[in-house]
């Protein structure tokens, strides 16, 4: 269910950069970078969206009308009146940092590792900040568009073993 | 001066007793990660029954195992653990490449997954198929079983032949790709 007004309604209110719209029925709003932390504090506690879903990221690299390289994408949902909303951060590719909401989620913790594991976003405040799926001596962010997608030959200095050796 | 052997009495060759024996007790290491997996299971199990080939009794340790069949696709975080359950095991071993993910990659063309275990770790017999059928399975180890009464040795020396020392697809010869990839105008407009 989307969001209702009186949430969308409170949250301009709060914060006059906040951009929101609605598409087939699905609540979005734009977050400056600099508010990220406030809107969902704003949202948790005082219109109840008490779950984050998800935070996930959109690489804009190539698309048309795009803002900024990335896009962070949170999917917040209000477990009492099933009120669903997407928040929607804009980061630069020069300077890939929003603060990190594992204080608000620690639930975000494992979420905001794989953003970084897969587009290289760092997440400021992060309690422990590394590779979650792909091996810590990895060296790309696999998930970006210019990242090739047989990759740049990672394997290159694994052993190869032969008959003999074993 | 001929020698008369009593009618229950058998002479063969060292090597060739020695190969009969490890032939026909193969015990494998079921190396499955994906639906070959399953194939594997159903090959092992009483519709099929390997133990008809006497290779029947899996083993999940490598210390007990002469056999891998890696059965399903190996991502980069999972080839140490592949090389080092290898290493593990007690010679003489084999390895069958069972299936297109372990044998080339399948259609997993990504930066994660090992095109060819055969890269990194010497196969002795490759199924293809996705996943291959039971009776494909049973034909490897049928065919493998003939490779070693063939060239098998009491002292396993064969493992030590040139032949078998060359890797298949030497590393080297992946080409490295950089830069961004190419879009369709359609996309960049």
């Amino acid at each position: 269910m989307a969001a209702t007004n009186d949430t969308l309604t409170a949250l301009e209110a709060m914060l006059p950069g906040v951009e929101t719209s609605e598409f087939r029925g699905d609540t979005r709003a734009v977050v400056p970078r600099e508010s990220l932390v406030e809107v969902l504090r704003l949202l948790r506690d005082r219109r109840g969206f008490d779950l984050l879903v998800d935070v996930t990221c959109v690489d804009y690299l190539n698309y048309r009308d795009a803002r900024d390289r990335f896009g962070l994408v949170y999917l917040l949902a209000n477990t009492t009146t099933n009120e669903r909303i997407t928040l929607r951060v804009y980061v630069g590719e020069s300077d890939p940092v929003v603060p990190s909401a594992v204080p608000l989620w620690t639930g975000a913790d494992w979420l905001e590792r794989e953003v970084y594991d897969m587009f290289g976003i760092v997440f400021e405040g992060h309690p422990d900040l590394r590779r979650i799926l792909l091996p810590d001596e990895f060296t790309a962010f696999p998930l970006r568009k210019d990242y090739p997608l047989q990759g740049r030959g990672e394997r290159h200095n694994f052993p190869v073993l032969r008959r003999e050796e074993g | 001066m001929a020698v008369v052997l009593p009618e229950n009495v058998v002479v063969s060759k060292l090597d060739e007793l020695a190969s009969w024996c490890r032939k026909n007790s193969l015990w494998p290491m079921p190396f499955a990660t994906a639906c070959c997996g399953i194939e594997l299971m159903a090959t092992g199990a009483s519709r099929h029954d390997l133990a008809r080939f006497g290779a029947e009794v899996f083993r999940f340790s490598p210390r007990q195992c002469d056999l891998m069949i890696v059965a399903g696709r190996v991502v980069m975080k999972m080839l140490p653990v592949l090389q080092r359950i290898w290493q593990q095991m007690l010679e003489p071993k084999w390895c069958i490449s069972m299936g297109a993910c372990a044998s080339t990659g399948g259609v997993f063309d990504t930066y994660c997954v090992v095109q060819g275990i055969d890269r990194f770790i010497p196969v002795d017999m490759y199924v293809p198929g996705c996943p291959p059928r039971p009776e494909q399975l049973i034909q490897a180890i049928i065919d493998l079983q003939d490779k070693i009464q063939r060239e098998g040795t009491l002292t396993g020396r064969e493992f030590g032949l040139a032949s078998r020392q060359q890797t298949k697809r030497a590393l080297v010869e992946i080409p490295i790709i950089s830069g961004a990839p190419v879009l369709p105008s359609a996309l960049t407009r």
